[in-house]
């Protein structure tokens, strides 16, 4: 009855699965949805899809439903990305009516189930417009950002602010993402599944294969990047630091794997600048990957030396924490979540630049030891911090909160 | 192995989690920072100084409260961030003591500079406070030896729980282990005696188990006395 949470006590011991416990006796039966815009792809998705059945299994009724719409809509839900993170690009009418159109064909569908839920939890700015069309919600209704929000592009950040202020509380996946509303504004990082196709252990045989499947040297040293097409992670940066680190580590391989998701109509354009970038260099393997390509990276994130994140903007970086988590010390970009996890000199080393990347990826692997032991570190240090477990005991913790108030600054179970 | 008889309460081994709040309180400059601190709750104040222990991060950081750590890597201020890093939160009577010394250190580093110290915008100081979720991990020791030989097994939050945040508890100030040792009336009072000498601000989670550990086996209590 309870084999999915004990199977996370080898990997976490017994007292993280004893405080989820204690946590969900205030939370048994209540009913609790998700919505989100991606089944498959892309973070949010990952996380829920362990979340819900753990969650469930803790005795609450949890669903997750996901809302669909047209071109237009993904065009513009993508515009509210760019421009959250920082883009100054005005989002053109017919688009927000399009999304606004979105979500209320959506809330014809969700309406009851979301209007009679004690807690409903809305990812993202795609959904975000759900509230103001369940007048009649009784519920808590937590809206859970995961985007960096840290100097949003104001006109847009003020539509998403008006629909976002009546939500009785928000998440964000650090501090400075926090923005100006008038409820509470929890901080909880996101986080990996250790049990998940992605991140269990392969034998290495399993990883020599995905190594022949790609024609990988598993005698060179191997750099990877595995990220969305999308600007905002710079794999064109990514292809320059390779070919400045290539200069003094002749034999250096790299490989950008690149996932897809339903909800981002840039990845073809950026895919092609990528391929354009990466000329006829036989060492630069590009890997556009279906969604649910799990288990290839899982392998190939075994297979690389260093894993880089060179990302410009960046919410959380769960490809960080993915690396970390197979032991690998990660070169990131200075931005956002990359910040709480490469800690310089300790799981890797924070970028500014492709010649930063570069200098790095060049001294690490010059020095093994340090290579392996900042691995090591990075391990432990994701089991500590960013594994789905203490994701989960915080949500629990603010629906709780939430419940029954927050008044002492304490909450004593037990 | 407990040979005491005594009608002294089982000292109850607890654990903690901490969920992190944004205030939407932000310095910018340092004399926002001043301004800022001024009038957030204590409990901001607090989790800078104390509650960032349970916080993400490698052990042993150059400064023991954010607001040093903000004034040397965000400010590039080592003068500042020496001065604010230095402050010892147990020597105030209470939040609002240190709060003035705070403002004070602040107010006397903006009066010596020729401008105003910014940050970078997206290094802003963000003041952040927290809830701390406490759980009964259920177990339930009976003597001081016990607890000694319980002591390397415990968790870093229960170890904050215990020994930092029982201080907000006691009236007097006290870690839980000093006040569960007081029970058993001056029997332990040189363990209690050592265990006060333990520097609770200065001293990193993960060594605070080896310092008690410490103190019992100097004490001779428990362990191999």
């Amino acid at each position: 009855m309870n084999g999915l949470l004990d199977s996370y006590m080898d990997i976490t011991g017994k007292a993280t699965i004893d405080h989820l416990r204690q946590l969900s006796k205030d939370l048994e039966g209540k009913t609790v949805v998700h919505v989100n815009s991606t089944r498959v792809g892309g973070g949010v998705a990952e996380i829920l899809d362990k979340m819900i059945p753990l969650q469930q299994e803790l005795g609450l009724n949890v669903s997750w439903e996901v809302i669909t719409g047209d071109a237009a809509f993904y065009e513009c839900t993508k515009g509210f990305h760019n421009a959250l993170q920082g883009t100054p690009i005005d989002i053109p009418d017919n688009l927000i009516r399009a999304y606004e159109a979105t979500n209320a064909e959506n809330a014809k569908r969700l309406r009851d189930q979301l209007e009679a839920a004690d807690f409903v939890f809305i990812h993202d700015p795609q959904p975000a417009r759900l509230l103001e069309l369940c007048p009649n919600r009784k519920g808590k209704w937590v809206w859970r950002c995961h985007i960096d929000l840290s100097r949003p592009y104001r006109r847009v950040w003020k539509y998403i602010q008006s629909l976002v202020r009546d939500y009785d509380a928000s998440i964000f996946s650090l501090a400075a993402f926090a923005r100006s509303l008038p409820h509470t504004q929890y901080l909880i990082p996101p986080s990996i599944d250790p049990l998940s196709e992605k991140n269990r252990e392969l034998d290495p045989g399993e990883v020599q294969a995905v190594r022949d499947e790609f024609g990988l040297d598993p005698e060179r040293p191997l750099i990877l990047q595995v990220s969305r097409f999308d600007r905002f992670k710079d794999p064109l940066g990514v292809i320059q630091a390779y070919r400045l680190a290539r200069e003094f580590v002749p034999r250096l391989q790299l490989v950008l794997a690149g996932g897809g998701a339903s909800d981002d109509p840039e990845g073809e354009a950026v895919l092609s600048e990528v391929q354009m970038a990466s000329g006829d260099d036989p060492d630069i393997h590009i890997l556009l990957l279906p969604a649910d390509a799990h288990h290839t990276i899982n392998a190939l994130q075994r297979a690389a030396d260093i894993i880089l994140q060179k990302s410009l903007k960046e919410g959380f970086g769960l490809t960080v924490t993915e690396g970390l988590w197979k032991g690998k010390p990660v070169i990131g970009g200075n931005t956002g979540g990359i910040r709480m996890q490469v800690i310089d000199h300790h799981t890797g080393y924070l970028v500014d630049t492709p010649e930063g990347a570069a200098l790095w990826i060049r001294y690490l692997l010059n020095n093994r030891v340090l290579l392996e032991s900042m691995g090591s570190k990075g391990r432990e240090f994701v089991r500590e911090n960013f594994l789905i477990t203490r994701h989960l005991r915080d949500y629990l913790s603010l629906m709780v909160t939430l419940l029954r108030g927050e008044d002492s600054g304490r909450i004593e179970l037990g | 192995m407990s040979k005491i008889k005594t009608e002294v309460k089982p000292f109850a081994v607890t654990d903690c989690a901490m969920l992190s709040i944004a205030t939407g309180v932000s310095a910018q400059n340092l004399r926002e920072l001043s301004d800022r601190l001024g009038e957030v709750a204590e409990s901001s104040i607090y989790y800078h100084f104390w509650g960032m222990r349970l916080r993400p991060r490698f052990e042993e950081p150059v400064y023991n409260n954010d607001f040093a750590h903000w004034a040397q890597e965000s400010l590039h201020d080592r003068r500042l961030a020496e001065r604010l890093g230095v402050i010892d939160p147990p020597s105030f009577n209470d939040m609002s003591e240190l709060r003035a010394e705070l403002i004070d250190v602040i107010e006397e580093r903006l009066e010596e500079s020729e401008y105003v110290p910014w940050a970078k915008p997206d290094e802003g100081f963000r003041f952040i406070r927290s809830i701390l979720v406490v759980f009964d991990t259920g177990l339930r020791i009976k003597s001081p030896e016990d607890l000694c030989d319980l002591l390397p097994k415990l968790s870093r939050s229960s170890l904050y729980y215990h020994f930092i945040d029982a201080r907000r508890r006691h009236p007097e100030g006290e870690d839980d282990f000093r006040a569960w040792l007081a029970g058993f009336g001056e029997r332990y009072d040189g363990l209690r005696a050592e265990i006060a000498n333990i520097d609770p601000y200065f001293s990193s989670l993960s060594s605070l188990g080896q310092l008690l550990i410490g103190c019992f086996e100097f004490a001779g209590v428990g362990g191999e006395a």
